[in-house]
């Protein structure tokens, strides 16, 4: 991993804090091939050399697990990667991100912070780096692949309220991407309300009347959430 | 590490292939960022090759002329963030009078085993070779196309006879061209004279002491002592023909060209005249590492290889790929390079 390029990964495996063994447990820890999910996140993070350090936030009960599965299933990234536990949202958890950035390492007003979900292990190389460009150039950037279903708004659920136009709708993915002491003031401004309603890092700079740049993103960068996401996967890799 | 491989399923098909590739220790980790594209990838991409070959050999990623950016390098032997020509050529084995290019047991990448077309490709040190920072990125990413044309002529260097004052070159198109461009440099006393069927293409090659149109050549031009073949397909024959026709006794014949159906030969003037003919195909490490020090040494040679890139294209989904290859099969002339931000 190259040194002082000034920019951050947070891969954050946030969830439910279950315990090891239980059948519930937080689906980045399932095998996906011959390796956790989380771990070929964490690969792919890694072998992109564009990071000073990556930091995966997990469930308190799992840091150190976390960290030994890292060992033996990537000891080649260890050097790189920093466990530490996140919070119970979100938000949380980027707060966290930033927090242990912001103490531990040396950040300026270039420094650029890329956070991703654990539960999506083919991000691809082009859209990190498009990622840290965007973020770069415009303080703030979300990857986005085009919506394919039509979206049905319902403000009571029983009747539709609105249709909105196809055309300008989005399916969010992840990385998003900021510029992490933008990122830190901003948070830092949220009122008690506006932290309720906010699960989503880049809600915040919209909300304040930021730019927030879109980056392409893929189909095949999938979240895994339901247990038939995990076939789907699964078929992907070959297995 | 999960890394994905866009193969071609069937002509004119790409599909992105999620591949589980293990850590190692032994290898280089490169990111291919400028690809070639050659017209053994063609014929698979139009589906050329004969359906028992299409058949055996796909899905397949396609590609063996690209370079890359070192990202990773646990041995040790590349700078991270260096910039490295990539060896499709993997030898098995080694033999001490059979290189390692003809070995039958070697794998060739974008022939049988997946090429180029990655997110990161994972080799070991001997088939990565680091290239001076002199050349322009579209013209290194066809450095394996020079290092089969530096094979040929460093073959025919060991092969033919001393006497070079003439040597004809039949074939204007890429091959042809680095061919020639390499002789004049390797050997500048002597006369390169090119044969070929397009004299606008021939009108590039002003680094060659004479260009003739195949099919009207001037009774006055003179015999050859040696001649290179870098035809292929149909114009293979008539090509091979002209030659033993105009070369002297004892000449060698390097036949460069690729055909897909066999060729007939004059034999009987083969035999009279007592001519060599020897085929070249692929190179091996040694030429790589002759064609990086031969754009150190010789910077004017990429600077002519630039005549030859054509189209370039920013390739970021699978769709950029159709894009690009659909070109190469319009394309006059020249070589078609995709930057590879995938």
């Amino acid at each position: 991993m190259s040194d002082k390029q000034n920019v951050f990964a947070a891969v954050l495996a946030g969830g439910s804090g279950t315990r090891m063994g239980n059948p519930e447990k937080p689906k980045q820890y399932l095998m996906l091939g011959s390796k956790p999910i989380i771990v070929h996140t964490i690969e792919k993070f890694c072998a992109s050399n564009s990071f000073d350090a990556v930091l995966v936030l997990c469930p308190d009960a799992w840091v150190q697990q976390t960290r030994d599965i890292i060992k033996r299933y990537a000891p080649e990234c260890g050097n790189s990667v920093v466990v530490i536990p996140g919070g119970d949202t979100r938000n949380d958890t980027v707060r966290d991100a930033v927090s242990y950035l912001c103490e531990n390492y040396e950040v300026n007003e270039e420094t650029v912070l890329v956070t991703h979900d654990a539960v999506r292990p083919f991000v691809s190389h082009r859209i990190i780096r498009e990622n840290i460009q965007a973020a770069r150039e415009c303080g703030a950037c979300d990857t986005v692949i085009p919506a394919t279903d039509t979206i049905v708004q319902s403000d009571d659920g029983e009747f539709i309220a609105e249709i909105p136009n196809r055309i300008s709708l989005y399916q969010g993915q992840t990385p998003q991407s900021f510029n992490l002491l933008q990122l830190k003031d901003l948070m830092e401004s949220l009122t008690h309300e506006e932290e309720v309603i906010l699960t989503d890092a880049c809600k915040i700079f919209v909300l304040r009347g930021k730019k927030v740049a879109l980056v392409r993103g893929d189909v095949a960068n999938m979240k895994i959430t339901y247990p038939q996401d995990m076939r789907v996967a699964s078929a992907l890799i070959g297995e | 590490m999960l890394n994905c491989v866009y193969r071609l399923v069937a002509p004119r098909v790409f599909e992105p292939v999620q591949v589980d590739v293990p850590a190692s220790a032994s290898c280089v980790y490169v990111r291919p960022t400028h690809l070639s594209i050659c017209n053994a990838d063609m014929r698979y991409y139009r589906g050329a090759r004969s359906a028992q070959v299409l058949a055996e050999k796909l899905p397949m990623a396609l590609i063996h002329e690209a370079i890359g950016v070192v990202v990773s390098d646990p041995t040790g032997t590349f700078k991270v963030g260096s910039t490295v020509v990539l060896l499709p050529n993997a030898p098995c084995e080694t033999d001490e009078v059979i290189a390692e290019n003809y070995l039958r047991s070697s794998k060739f990448c974008g022939s049988g085993f997946d090429g180029f077309m990655q997110e990161l490709v994972v080799l070991p040190p001997q088939r990565v070779v680091a290239l001076p920072d002199n050349v322009s990125m579209e013209v290194a990413a066809f450095t394996e196309l020079v290092s089969v044309a530096a094979h040929a002529v460093a073959r025919f260097d060991a092969i033919a006879h001393s006497r070079r004052a003439r040597v004809g070159v039949w074939g204007d198109g890429n091959l042809g061209f680095i061919v020639s461009l390499l002789l004049k440099t390797w050997f500048p006393d002597t006369h390169v004279c090119v044969f070929g069927r397009n004299s606008y293409k021939m009108n590039d090659f002003t680094f060659v002491d004479e260009t003739h149109l195949s099919y009207s050549v001037s009774p006055s031009a003179g015999a050859l002592d040696h001649a290179f073949e870098c035809c292929g397909g149909e114009g293979s024959v008539t090509a091979i023909d002209q030659i033993i026709d105009m070369v002297k006794p004892e000449a060698t014949i390097s036949l460069l060209g690729v055909s897909e159906n066999p060729v007939s030969i004059n034999t009987r003037m083969v035999l009279e005249k007592g001519l060599r003919l020897f085929g070249s195909s692929r190179s091996g490490r040694s030429d790589f590492i002759k064609v990086a020090s031969l754009y150190d040494q010789h910077p004017e040679v990429p600077r002519y290889l630039e005549s030859l890139v054509d189209n370039v294209f920013d390739v970021r989904a699978i769709a950029d790929m159709s894009s690009a290859f659909e070109a190469d099969l319009r394309k006059n002339a020249g070589k078609t390079i995709m930057k590879w931000n995938v």
